[in-house]
């Protein structure tokens, strides 16, 4: 069944449209990541345009992530007022990307940028995951270092920072700085890359901030929402460029996707979870660095001239 | 006043009188309503060459038919690699490229149709794209401007039948235009020519009304008159889906 997009001006398959949506929904349950540096990538594949594709991306990711982190409400592993300092530096740091980002733009480069800063940062994040969580299996495996108690996070100097602030739901009482600096910083990058950057703070929150796993997934979807909505207004009233057709198709697929994902990932030991999102940000990473250095069949491109 | 009258009519006579051959053209629509499941549609332009007298002794008679989109300008963007890396480097506006081109004729262009009549008619696909503003430093422009007809043609935005159109003993002829399913809102122009020696003869023009309608236009026009409302109505879309989902999963395990 085919679909005429309205704004994206193309038309394109409903399944693939739901799949997609139900695809990425259900990574984005497991990990608590807003799937937006999946989707992204996937909608420009499809030939959706870039600036609808980033656009209507981030409104689909308000749903999916809200109806993960409802899931996780009723579990008790949302760390509201962590989630609250985070947001709060978030948005700060979005609103200052997309000024960032138009700046780029005028520069004529914004493609190259936004790829290069995922090949950066999925690599960099993937392969730290990745060596990380295969370290913690192996610990688990070898019985003679059973006995060992592992600490679960170590205090650091930023930790004891000004403005200390207990986080009852994490058991952290560290200084309220760290969390605002990654938070800003989340919310700049994602607003350059046109994601809920989640795949970036759910790490963070990990090896930066110290918080229990289990808790970690639900505060990152709950900040993801807020940043994900400013996205949409921001690009809606400035871009014209959220295309509601694709995004009503994309997030009924998703929210779907992320109810399944979440009970998968309630299953799964916390380990193998961090395991297989490293692999997928590994993957992705790898695919976007071989279009960059792969000479490209066409080299030409046609664009919209900026009025 | 008079004198003006007699003046114009004068002026018009001995044109409408040298046309000893008349294109008459109909089109199977002159509206494409673009609905929320469009997939593209078909336009059969269809017609008949109207005679005062016997057809004359010149070259067999030939038809051409074009359709055009709304024309706008488009970037061009070339990759180079710059430290083993693929960057674009150089650009080139071009000033005008219809969205969409069609041209359909009874044999190949070259046959149908001289080099100083498709300069003024600008019939085929190359001559239909305008470009000046290429900077200095590229001496290359004409690669750009067949890479936007190269990528269109790839998309069947751009399309070129030669034997496309019937004709059917030099009095009625015929073509269907496939009109793909990406297509752009906008005033489209049909255009029939007929050849004679590679000369046009006569020709004609009407247009096609390509727009959204229903959901589709209301859709668009919410986002571009208040989009403000629009981004709001989109988040509160997605929250009500992202719950929806959430109570029908309750349910479902209850």
């Amino acid at each position: 069944m085919q679909i005429y997009l309205p704004i994206a001006e193309v038309s394109v398959n409903a399944f693939l449209l739901l799949g997609l949506g139900g695809m990425v929904g259900v990574l984005s349950g497991m990990f608590g990541v807003g799937g937006g540096f999946l989707m992204t990538p996937l909608l420009f594949f499809i030939g959706i345009p870039p600036a609808v594709a980033v656009a209507t991306g981030a409104n689909q990711i308000v749903a999916s992530s809200l109806s993960g982190v409802l899931a996780h409400f009723k579990r008790k592993t949302v760390d509201l007022r962590m989630g609250t300092v985070l947001l709060g530096g978030g948005l700060v740091g979005a609103a200052v990307g997309v000024q960032v980002f138009a700046m780029l733009k005028a520069m004529g480069q914004v493609e190259l940028l936004v790829k290069l800063c995922y090949v950066v940062f999925l690599g960099i994040i993937g392969g730290l995951m990745f060596i990380e969580s295969l370290r913690a299996l192996m610990r688990a495996r070898d019985p003679s270092r059973r006995g060992r108690v592992i600490k679960r996070h170590q205090h650091i100097w930023v930790h004891n920072l000004p403005l200390k602030m207990k986080f009852r739901t994490s058991g952290l009482y560290i200084s309220a700085i760290p969390p605002l600096i990654v938070g800003a910083f989340v919310g700049v990058l994602s607003a350059i890359m046109g994601v809920g950057g989640g795949f970036i703070m759910v790490p963070a929150m990990i090896y930066l901030l110290g918080m229990p796993t289990k808790v970690v997934v639900g505060t990152s979807l709950f900040q993801i929402i807020f940043v994900a909505a400013f996205t949409t207004l921001m690009h809606a009233t400035t871009n014209f460029s959220v295309d509601m057709a694709l995004a009503v198709f994309l997030l009924v697929g998703g929210v779907f996707g992320a109810q399944i994902g979440t009970r998968i990932g309630v299953k799964m030991q916390a380990e193998r979870l961090r395991i297989l999102l490293a692999v997928l940000v590994l993957v992705v990473c790898g695919k976007l660095a071989l279009e960059l250095l792969i000479e490209p069949a066409e080299l030409y491109s046609l664009g919209k001239v900026a009025e | 006043m008079e004198r003006i009258l007699a003046f114009t009519l004068l002026l018009l006579l001995p044109i409408g009188a040298s046309a000893e051959e008349e294109v008459v053209a109909g089109l199977s629509q002159n509206r494409v309503s673009i609905t929320a499941n469009f997939d593209g549609s078909e336009i059969v332009v269809y017609g008949a060459v109207k005679r005062m007298a016997p057809p004359p002794e010149a070259g067999p008679l030939q038809v051409i038919v074009t359709i055009t989109g709304p024309s706008r300008p488009v970037v061009v963007r070339r990759k180079e690699r710059v430290w083993s890396i693929w960057v674009n480097t150089d650009s080139v506006e071009v000033d005008a490229a219809p969205s969409f081109y069609a041209v359909a004729s009874t044999g190949p262009l070259n046959e149908v149709l001289s080099e100083v009549e498709d300069l003024r008619h600008r019939i085929s696909i190359n001559r239909m794209i305008r470009s000046v503003g290429a900077p200095m430093t590229i001496t290359d422009a004409q690669t750009f401007s067949s890479a936007v007809v190269r990528l269109r043609e790839k998309n069947d935005l751009y399309q070129t039948a030669e034997g496309g159109v019937r004709l059917d003993q030099e009095t009625l002829f015929r073509a269907n235009v496939a009109l793909p399913a990406n297509l752009v809102e906008g005033h489209y122009t049909a255009r029939i020519f007929l050849t004679r020696d590679r000369q046009v003869v006569s020709s004609h023009e009407t247009v096609i009304e390509v727009s959204k309608v229903g959901l589709e236009r209301w859709i668009f026009d919410l986002a571009h008159e208040k989009p403000l409302l629009y981004g709001l109505l989109s988040i509160f879309i997605a929250i009500l889906a992202g719950w929806g989902a959430s109570a029908v999963f309750q349910r479902i395990r209850l």
